[in-house]
């Protein structure tokens, strides 16, 4: 049967990620160190998991409301005031989504029409640009480079800008790069949504992995841009439930009923279990001010320190990142690009990386490096990738 | 003790062979600064010693390990001290806790095999004056020590990549 004049084109013609087969490779080999997960290493919440089992005992074990547990969204909007200073009213503006990445798909398809486009900034998550496409619309890459510290500047946003544009995906603190934005470059970057009128989708997962003093400002904190923003977020890094699968969407009232109406006939409802561990979660966290997300973070900046002045240390550099769990060198000095060079070292090393080229073409002269490790692995494989580096480096 | 020091700490206890430069970088400090840090906690004896941490059921040789519970009279000066001092001199005495509750120490010994321990208990532990009684309880799988687990069939969870 030729299944091509079935399927769809637009689906077809989204390429196949190509990690997949690679990290096939790295998993299947007991000896390999991987660097690759990009979730946290740390255990979910106790009292979120308690709270899921005590549901599933109570009989808790039917749908919620379509846009998810009253409580869970009360509490949420607490959140976002409290740990933000953006405030969202719980009834009109949040709805409970699966992961953070169903908010992201439904965002776009509530917002876009058949050539809308809508900017990437590059290097980013990998399932923005597929899911514009999914939607009808044109990925246009913004590039950010190591010199600015991969921020999006105004500049290169605005070069990116054509009549057609509808919306920009603001992927801060950014995976892979780690970048962070701080309220100055939110502010420029708020300029010039502002002048050509577009839409923000501000994926903030990693809101909660700063580092270094900075805070991270959520752009729809940014005066005047809350009207236009979409903002998303989700349990799944800050509470390391990466597993139940819950994330939500904020957005003004008239994107949030569209939103919603999608989600209603796509999803119903997030898993109601995962909705009472999530809403157990942030109750527990305001109980202790949060101290299990500091205790990870504080975890999670030691092992950055570390990682920052191994790996500039064997001259594979690479610019402090103040966000989420990942560091992002750059692997030229040895010859090669971010894909030769995981290849190679999960041969002769085997250690894996991500090559940078997954999260986008400016991304191909680096590799990702996570950090949700523990320390101890982390030394082992930076001594290995230490002595790749010593062999394959040009002067 | 400070907040650093905490964290050197942690660090050492999971893997004390990092250097005290790589400890500078993990928590921010200059390397004399750690350098010295460390050496007042070995002077203070709050770093105890540095060891390696072995899995029992893996080494060749048998090591029988026991757990007693000892019941003991104390004494008017000095309580359960003397007591405990006279018995932790053995060699083959790996720790001595004084315990909350039903019996007084608890004590972990360590022999070649059953017939060490034993005769250690009949012969050196409950001949002791002041020792009303010890009951032995003898270690037959270790499936998690001093936080490691050494479990071989533990089910790693397989992370998934995700980018
Ligand atoms: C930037 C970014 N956004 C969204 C997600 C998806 O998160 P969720 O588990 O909430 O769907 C990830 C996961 O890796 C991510 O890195």
């Amino acid at each position: 049967m030729n299944y091509e004049k079935y399927l769809s084109k637009t689906v077809m013609e989204i390429p196949p990620s190509g990690i997949r087969k690679f990290f096939d490779v790295a998993d299947k080999d007991k000896e390999v160190i991987s660097l690759g997960v990009g979730e946290p290493d740390f255990n979910t919440p106790w009292c979120a998991s308690e709270a899921g089992i005590k549901s599933i005992q109570k009989g808790m074990t039917h749908y919620t409301s379509n846009s998810g547990l009253p409580a869970l969204r009360e509490q949420i909007a607490k959140y976002l005031k409290a740990r933000f200073d953006v405030e969202y009213e719980a009834e009109k503006e949040i709805f409970i989504t699966v992961g953070a990445s169903e908010a992201i798909y439904l965002a776009l398809r509530a917002i876009l029409n058949d050539g809308d486009e809508v900017i990437v900034p590059e290097p980013s998550y990998v399932s923005y640009c597929p899911s514009v496409i999914m939607c009808g619309g044109k990925a246009v890459p913004a590039k950010c480079y190591v010199e600015d510290e991969f921020r999006l500047t105004a500049k290169n946003l605005e070069e990116a800008i054509t009549p057609k544009t509808k919306a920009l995906i603001l992927p801060y603190p950014n995976n892979p790069t780690g970048a962070i934005m701080p309220r100055k470059s939110l502010e420029e970057i708020a300029k010039v949504v502002k002048k050509h009128d577009i839409l923000v989708l501000s994926d903030e997962i990693y809101c909660e992995m700063t580092y270094g003093g900075a805070r991270h400002t959520s752009f729809a904190e940014i005066e005047g841009m809350k009207e236009r923003t979409v903002l998303i977020n989700g349990f799944s890094k800050a509470f390391a439930m990466t597993g139940w699968r819950v994330g939500y969407a904020c957005a003004p009232n008239e994107i949030f009923k569209q939103m919603l109406k999608i989600h209603q006939y796509i999803i119903m409802c997030a898993s109601t279990n995962s909705q009472y561990a999530a809403l157990s979660a942030l109750k527990g966290g305001f109980e202790d001010d949060f101290a299990e997300i500091k205790a990870m973070v504080d975890e999670y900046d030691m092992r950055r320190r570390f990682l920052v002045k191994r790996l500039n240390g064997m001259g594979l550099t690479c610019f402090e990142p103040k966000g989420a769990f990942y560091v992002f060198p750059c692997v030229k000095c040895t010859g090669m690009n971010g894909e030769e060079f995981a290849n190679k070292l999960l041969q002769e090393s085997k250690v894996a990386v991500v090559p940078g080229n997954a999260f986008g073409e400016s991304g191909k002269d680096f590799v990702r490096i996570s950090y949700a490790y523990s320390l101890s692995s982390l030394k082992k494989a930076m001594d290995k990738i230490e002595e790749f580096v010593k062999k394959y480096k040009k002067n | 003790m400070d907040n650093f020091d905490n964290k050197i700490l942690k660090v050492l206890k999971d893997d004390s062979r990092f250097t005290a430069e790589q400890v500078a970088d993990i928590v921010g400090l200059s390397a004399k600064d750690v350098q010295k840090r460390i050496k007042d906690m070995e002077d203070a004896g709050i770093i105890a010693k540095y060891t390696a941490l072995c899995n029992t059921e893996k080494l060749s040789e048998d090591i029988v390990t026991a757990l007693i519970e000892v019941k003991v009279t104390p004494q008017m000066s000095s309580g359960f001290d003397a007591i405990a001092r006279d018995v932790y001199q053995f060699e083959e005495v790996k720790a001595v806790y004084l315990m909350s509750g039903a019996y007084d120490l608890c004590i972990t010994v360590e022999g070649k095999n059953l017939r060490e321990v034993s005769r250690f208990v009949s012969e050196k532990l409950s001949t002791m004056r002041d020792i009303i009684s010890t009951a032995t309880h003898f270690i037959l799988k270790k499936y998690k020590t001093e936080g490691v687990i050494l479990d071989d069939e533990d089910i790693e969870q397989q992370r998934q990549v995700i980018l």
